[in-house]
């Protein structure tokens, strides 16, 4: 094997489009190399699916444009979709028995928005049972496993795509993030994610989890790859998805290479103003996270940033109020899933009662059985406005106090989680636990708001830490800037996880 | 506010979820655990605060776009009913339905 | 005006119908709504809610609503919401109906019927718009049900009144006005056999002054002589029951046309739970002040205010005025008559329209549109009336030929039309006698020759008169004007 092909896995989505261009190597060549890395490393569980034929006819396709003379960024990069953006040329089972073997006729606007830029797609990615879930422990399809501590969880939803970044199986990844599905796993595998302001992304062929909440986003080792993927992911969808945000098309790595508005290249981010929420750096996180975090932010300061407190006082009710919304969205998205025209149709059914009953307890997992009971109970009758109602008010307090805060400081930053990843098992018997675990990144999400995740470093077991960056509405293109810059002045993003033998592992 | 197991049964059937006695044992349990951390959200004062149904309506105003009258989906049955479980002479196919 | 009361009691109806609203495309997705299609071929990824699908609103089905709320001068909600009604059936794919809940977008009006000569009017509580279900097919499929979702998606438009109805003729009368007004106003086209417009009434009974009773909901009632039918024998029920002493339970009834009786449903589960919610995928509906005026302006005048213009300006009866503003295209005809022939012959025009025109329609299904004679050959026929060239016998004459053998081209100018009915009236050797001295020799000739007859005339009979009259027109081969020829008898038998 050449230098270039040892090469050609730990190469940024960047440096992968700059290669493809000079011919320096080639879309088959780079997927079939990273075909190879999916097979071998079929233990960490990250792929729920792969089909060869499909990807090399991709690559070859890329190739082709490629030879024609056609430049573009993502032009021949390899890169997997997590398993609840529907795909034509793979199977797409949101991590759950009920779309074992589910072909859809379409793909998701994400997705074919990648394609036309052409990349090509490796597989499809494991993930949490309809996104729902913080350790990829509830796919029905096995649990994804952290590169840098098998034993541990890689964090979820996004799990399956996390891995496959950090493990170097792809050298980007789309995720989705409903309540922290894209920020938390970056952190816990120390790659780089975000997630962009609710509507940038459109949600056609995004399997539907909480329709408010739910926006797909880029994942990969680095703020330049995530804002070349973000740039031809995001975009109205105005025929096809009524929630789709109405603005122009971004070059999100428009500021990558620029000082902060009014700063200097030595000091490329005076100017800024980071707040850093006192609710966020409160008892209830690690300290071992909370080193890494601070560590982070010195780098921003020495950059020129100037950090300051602020107070997001109503942090915790985001729990209560993102586990009524995301659950009652969820419980009427999923009443679909009934056996009738698609999906798992539980074995002769007696009566339609019986099909109904049988089908989704058989194929729905726990975790999803829970979420519709708790969501069915807040929208029932009597129970509307002491809940859902109360809550979506809530959900407006929140986004009110963003907005003061926003009134301070140009950015928010915190930790994504109060901890590292935790041991794959841990937390299953205690779900209310994992659900406040969430507190960091639930905010942002209730409040529509552009979050970003960035390698800061390790805290306990050597297990990676993510610095949480929260923006304004429509601030995307300047939490990447942000980012890049810490990214030009740390390595944490570059670091790589011990290194570990192949295998043919286990998984279904 | 607690639920009881027959409250979990009657959310089960209108959810149409069949539970084993054991997991609406641990239905009740969660839910009534997580029920516990709606208490302080229902302490808050919220008179007067709008709800926040679609979040970037704190950023400008969200109205239902409309979409011109056209009917451009052509006939995929075949595609759309590649996955379908029981599909006979074009029609999906479910226990009789009686009225 | 109250109505009658049934044994004692007063009857309350409540109406509740859906109006599939005549777009080219489906609510919230762009498959087409034709009626008849092979199954499953007018449903599309986001009809069968497919994973990942969205809904995206249709424009023109909004503008229905607006139209309709204009046509009962409601209030346009400048903001609406959509709500997802969420429950389990084959025919509902996402397992949640699109509908509008707590914010309709059509609020109050009213609507206006005639019965028995008395105006009446019933109060409009909402209009809101949804999305309709699929269907279950009754053909067997061994032992299973199979299951179209063609319909599924269609826009629909669902009209509730106040519990103002107080007889079964009264909400038949209000069913057939309003599918008038859907209809004229071009939003629905209210063919009850393929569905587009269903019913369904909620019907208590009640002492005089009492509260209201419990109701029970009559649902599907797709043909207006089916509807009193089935409300009749509701509200028998309904009064037998609580004279035996029970009381009435809310339960959803059907209506079985060949046993004459409502039954009530497999029960559903009880009060089934909905649990409501503003539908995330759909941010709010604006409908701005410049779009409702822009729709008022182009709204047709509507029936009764043009059935009230036909009796100002035509002179016309209410019954004709009424009769003849059925449709549009009924009522466009009519004054397309008029127009050509001259207000003078109005109710002649009213007179064959209603009679003529509209029983061979009736025998033949066809429509106006499809009217073999148009309205300027009608009016040219009616001008010969007129001017006496042909008595109203004879002219039924041509009519039939013409009705039969339209002109090969359509005439469309007054002269031409006029030549064309004049052609038929020299081939058939209609035209009337006009000469009066060949007229007044038949008439001698018939005096002559019927001694008898006047002679019983002049004792009294006026029955010979009828008799002589008779005579002349059949030695004039009825080319004879009767009312001349009544007229000169009279004056040569010196009456």
């Amino acid at each position: 094997m050449s230098a270039a092909a040892l090469d050609l896995h730990q190469m940024g989505v960047a440096e992968l489009g700059a290669a493809l261009h000079a011919r320096q190597t080639s879309a088959t060549e780079v997927a079939q190399h990273l075909l190879a890395r999916a097979h071998a490393h079929s233990g960490l569980g990250a792929y729920l699916a792969l089909n060869e034929a499909a990807t090399l006819a991709q690559a070859a396709a890329a190739d082709a444009r490629l030879s024609a003379g056609e430049r573009g960024p993502l032009l021949g990069v390899p890169l997997a979709h997590k398993d609840v953006l529907v795909t034509r040329d793979f199977p797409t089972t949101a991590g759950s028995k009920m779309l074992q073997g589910y072909r859809s006729p379409f793909d998701a606007t994400v997705v074919q928005r990648l394609a036309v830029a052409g990349a090509v797609t490796l597989g499809k990615l494991n993930c949490d049972e309809f996104a729902m879930g913080s350790g990829n422990d509830q796919s029905a399809y096995g649990p994804a496993h952290n590169p840098w501590d098998r034993t541990r969880v890689p964090g979820g939803s996004s799990g399956g795509s996390a891995v496959a970044v950090a493990a170097r199986l792809a050298p980007a990844a789309t995720g989705t993030d409903t309540g922290g599905s894209i920020r938390q796993p970056a952190s816990f595998c120390g790659v780089t994610g975000i997630k962009p302001t609710y509507g940038r992304c459109s949600r056609y062929g995004l399997v539907a989890y909480a329709s408010s909440l739910d926006q797909a986003g880029p994942m990969a080792r680095s703020a330049h790859d995530c804002a070349l993927l973000l740039s031809a992911m995001a975009g109205p969808d105005l025929d096809r998805d009524s929630t789709s945000l109405e603005q122009p098309p971004e070059d999100y790595s428009r500021y990558l290479a620029q000082p902060w508005p009014g700063a200097s290249a030595s000091r490329p981010l005076q100017g800024l103003r980071i707040g850093l929420p006192r609710e966020f750096f409160g008892p209830g996180c690690a300290s071992d996270v909370l080193q890494a975090v601070r560590a982070a932010l010195s780098e921003l300061e020495r950059l020129g940033a100037t950090l300051l407190d602020i107070a997001l006082p109503r942090t915790e009710l985001a729990i209560p109020a993102y586990y009524i919304i995301a659950p009652a969205e969820a419980s009427s998205n999923l009443s679909r899933y009934d056996g009738v025209r698609y999906g798992h149709r539980a074995a002769q059914p007696s009566d339609l009662l019986d099909l109904y009953q049988r089908s989704r307890s058989e194929a729905f997992g726990p975790e999803v059985q829970r979420r519709i009971l708790l969501g069915t109970y807040v929208l029932s009758h009597g129970y509307y406005d002491a809940y859902y109602l109360k809550a979506q008010q809530i959900r407006r307090l929140i986004a009110q106090d963003f907005q003061s805060a926003f009134a301070q400081c140009d950015l928010i930053a915190g930790p994504v989680a109060p901890s590292v990843a935790w041991a794959i098992g841990a937390k299953t018997a205690d779900p209310l636990a994992a659900y406040l675990a969430d507190i960091y990144t639930l905010p942002a999400s209730l409040a529509g708001l552009p979050g970003m995740s960035v390698p800061a470093g390790f805290g306990a077991d050597q297990l990676p830490v993510g610095l949480q960056l929260i923006g304004n509405y429509l601030s995307e293109a300047r939490l990447l800037q942000v980012a890049h810059q810490l990214q030009l002045v740390s390595d944490w993003h570059t670091r790589t996880p011990p290194p570990f033998t192949p295998c043919p592992g286990s998984h279904s | 506010m607690s639920l009881t197991l027959q409250e979990i049964e009657r959310l089960a059937q209108l959810a149409r979820l069949q539970l084993t006695p054991e997991q609406a044992l641990d239905a009740q349990q969660r839910l009534n655990g997580f029920l516990g951390l709606v208490e302080q959200m229902q302490a808050v004062d919220t008179t007067g605060v709008e709800p926040l149904a679609h979040p970037t309506a704190v950023m400008q105003p969200v109205q239902l776009r409309l979409r011109p009258d056209v009917a451009s989906e052509p006939n995929q049955r075949a595609a759309n009913q590649a996955s379908a479980p029981a599909v006979e002479d074009g029609l999906y196919l479910v226990p009789r339905v009686i009225e | 005006m109250s109505a009658p009361l049934v044994q004692g009691y007063e009857v309350v109806i409540g109406f509740e119908t859906h109006a599939q609203l005549a777009t080219r495309s489906k609510i919230f997705s762009r498959a087409p709504t034709a009626f008849g299609a092979e199954p499953n071929t007018q449903a599309c990824a986001v009809d069968l809610a497919l994973p990942g699908t969205l809904p995206v609103m249709n424009r023109e089905a909004v503008a229905c609503a607006i139209r309709f709320g204009l046509a009962v001068g409601a209030h346009i909600a400048p903001r609406s919401v959509f709500a997802r009604k969420n429950y389990f059936y084959p025919d509902l794919p996402k397992g949640y109906q699109i509908s509008q809940y707590e914010i309709p977008a059509v609020q109050g009006g009213s609507v206006a019927f005639e019965l028995a000569g008395a105006a009446r009017t019933v109060r409009l509580v909402r209009a809101h718009l949804e999305e309709d279900a699929g269907k279950s097919l009754h053909q067997d499929f061994h032992g299973m049900s199979g299951i179209d979702l063609n319909r599924a998606g269609t826009p629909l438009l669902e009209i509730v009144t106040e519990p103002d109805l107080r007889s079964s003729a009264e909400a038949v009368a209000y069913a057939k006005a309003l599918h008038q007004l859907v209809t004229w106003i071009g939003i629905c086209d209210g063919n009850m056999q393929e569905g587009s417009f269903r019913c369904d009434a909620n019907v208590s009974v009640r002492r005089p002054g009492a509260p209201l009773g419990t109701r029970r909901e009559i649902k599907n009632l797709n043909s207006f002589k089916f509807m009193q039918q089935a409300i009749d024998y509701e509200v028998r029920w309904q009064i037998e029951r609580l004279q035996d002493g029970y009381a009435i339970q809310q339960a959803t009834v059907l209506f079985d046309p060949d046993s004459g009786q409502t039954r009530a449903m497999r029960s559903k589960e009880d009060a089934a739970d909905y649990r409501y919610f503003p539908d995330p995928d759909l941010p709010p509906l604006c409908i701005a002040a410049q779009w409702i005026e822009q729709l008022r302006a182009e709204l047709p005048e509507l029936p009764h205010a043009m059935a009230a213009r036909f009796v100002a300006d035509y002179g016309l009866p209410e019954y004709d005025a009424a009769t003849l503003t059925q449709s549009p295209q009924m009522a466009a005809y009519f004054e397309a008559v008029v127009a050509a022939a001259g207000k003078a012959l109005a109710k002649s025009a009213s007179n064959w329209i209603m009679g003529e025109v509209s029983r061979r329609l009736n025998a033949e299904e066809r429509d106006i549109a499809q009217a073999p004679v148009s309205a300027a050959l009608l009016a040219a026929l009616l001008s010969r009336i007129g001017d006496q060239t042909v008595s109203n016998n004879a002219a039924k004459q041509v009519f039939d030929a013409l009705w039969s053998q339209p002109p090969a081209t359509e005439a469309a100018d007054a002269a031409a039309c006029l030549a064309c009915v004049d052609a038929v009236i020299a081939a058939k050797g209609l035209k009337q006698m006009s000469d009066t001295s060949a007229l007044q020799a038949i008439a001698e000739q018939v005096l002559a020759a019927n001694a008898k007859n006047v002679a019983e005339y002049r004792a009294g009979k006026e029955k010979a008169f009828n008799a002589l009259v008779g005579q002349v027109m059949k030695a004039s081969q009825g080319k004879a004007d009767p009312a001349r020829v009544n007229a000169l008898l009279k004056q040569l038998l010196g009456a």
